[in-house]
């Protein structure tokens, strides 16, 4: 009834390149909350402070990002911009996907956190003197980072896990390396079960990193 | 000295002040009390222009605080303030309270600002506290924290706006007792309190709003022993 035979040599032998992709999807995950936080930062101040077309720009992003497949929004920077006659090269449709989708959410953490630092802490550094911008800076951005942090760290998590749709637009970062051995090999389950585990491995190294790092920022 | 005329301010269709005048001289400790409501706060936060107005002027040393032009950011630093909440920084040590506003704001050193910091810390009692974040305090000595906080930029006026109203019972007192302190020290002071103990004895003159109207101004004497208007009489009552 049960006559798979696993065969583990193919896997490892390629296990360095799986590895070196694995290093691909951690950077193009890196990447994408890198541009995510920052335009996210935007998109939640706008969505703040301004109103407009400029707050319906910024609300449109964070619900499309938000309230659909994130597969999809990987495709329409692929098929879809290909569609225009725009190509772009499997890493950047990824990473632009990624940003999107990344930049949505983190918008609604930001601003989530800025709602939760008081007004009254706004004062009280501008009754010392401190300009608009220095009070921002000084006081309130690092008691918004505090609040943001840990579910920026779940949105890192996220953005390495979901680069796994990348091989559905040809991009070999772990996911799409091990689809081509694996269907060169026929040894599938053998494949994704290692990647699996590197993903994991990836993962942990990420939320040990976080907490390491807490510990050093946040000590009140 | 600060000089307040004709002053009047609006939140909406809320007429909160109805024309105040007042003077604060230097070295004067002034108590302002009266209901929830009659508007004594707001004029603090007109004195250092965190609230803007519609009518009248306040003059402070000889700066129209809300006139166009005028750098408030500088002001600022004649003008200390104290909040009810207290509003100490949460994320900063209680030196990095204190120190953060002479280095950022005056362009002190960063050793001078620490240095500044420790000496304000220790002149309200929390010398003992400097790298203590204030999660770790009390309600008393956070207060006493944001009021090393304010005097760290050396103000000429400090603005206590209700400084002891969020405070358990027990913890009022360490606070009044520094207030006092500063008082002695000579400091020109704003209290907007509701502690009449502390406005009896502490105060040279001591005002009474009322509805967004200064109803009466005196020595605490005559407020207290002889109030004149109906209203002040009532709410003495009310209050012993």
């Amino acid at each position: 009834m049960f006559d798979y035979n696993f065969h583990w040599r193919p896997v490892m032998k390629s296990l360095p390149d799986l590895i070196e992709a694995g290093f691909l999807t951690l950077q193009v995950a890196a990447l994408a909350m890198l541009f995510g936080i920052v335009i996210g930062l935007g998109l939640a101040l706008i969505r703040l402070h301004l109103r407009g077309p400029l707050y319906w720009f910024a609300t449109a992003w964070v619900e499309l990002a938000r309230n659909t497949p994130a597969l999809f929004q990987l495709f329409f920077f692929g098929f879809g911009l290909g569609a225009f006659g725009l190509h772009l090269m499997p890493y950047s449709i990824v990473l632009a996907g990624l940003s999107f989708n990344c930049a949505g959410y983190l918008a609604e953490n930001f601003r989530g956190g800025f709602q939760a630092i008081p007004d009254t802490q706004i004062r009280a550094a501008r009754s010392l003197g401190m300009s608009a911008v220095q009070a921002y800076v000084r006081i309130v951005i690092p008691q918004v980072l505090r609040v943001v942090y840990h579910p920026m760290t779940n949105q890192m998590v996220w953005a390495v896990l979901m680069s796994s749709l990348g091989m559905l637009v040809g991009f070999r970062e772990l996911s799409g390396e091990t689809q081509f051995f694996a269907s060169r090999t026929f040894r599938i389950f053998e494949y994704f079960a290692v990647t699996a585990v590197i993903y994991y491995v990836i993962v942990k190294v990420i939320l040990g990193a976080s907490r390491l790092l807490a510990t050093r920022l946040f000590r009140y | 000295m600060i000089e307040i005329r004709d002053l009047h301010k609006y939140f909406g269709a809320l007429h909160v002040l109805k024309g105040i005048d007042l003077d604060v001289e230097k070295g004067e400790v002034l108590s302002v009390i009266g209901a929830s409501g009659s508007g004594k706060s707001t004029l603090l936060y007109t004195i250092n222009g965190l609230e803007p107005v519609q009518q009248g002027r306040v003059v402070v040393d000889g700066v129209d605080v809300h006139a166009k032009g005028t750098d408030l950011n500088k002001l600022r630093q004649r003008l200390g303030m104290v909040f009810q909440q207290w509003n100490s920084f949460p994320h900063l040590t209680a030196l990095e309270n204190v120190a953060l506003a002479p280095k950022i704001v005056k362009g002190k050193s960063k050793a001078e600002a620490r240095e500044i910091a420790a000496a304000q810390l220790k002149h309200v009692g929390l010398g003992d506290k400097l790298n203590v974040y204030p999660s770790a305090l009390s309600g008393g000595q956070q207060q006493r924290l944001a009021i090393a906080r304010a005097l760290a930029m050396e103000p000429e006026y400090m603005l206590f706006d209700e400084a002891t109203s969020a405070l358990d019972p027990e913890l009022v007192g360490e606070v009044l007792e520094t207030m006092r302190m500063l008082a002695e020290e000579g400091m020109t002071m704003i209290c907007v309190t509701h502690e009449m103990g502390f406005a009896r004895d502490v105060s040279d003159r001591v005002a009474f709003f009322h509805q967004g109207v200064m109803e009466e101004i005196g020595p605490p004497s005559q407020i207290f022993g002889d109030p004149q208007s109906e209203h002040t009489q009532k709410f003495l009552a009310n209050a012993r």
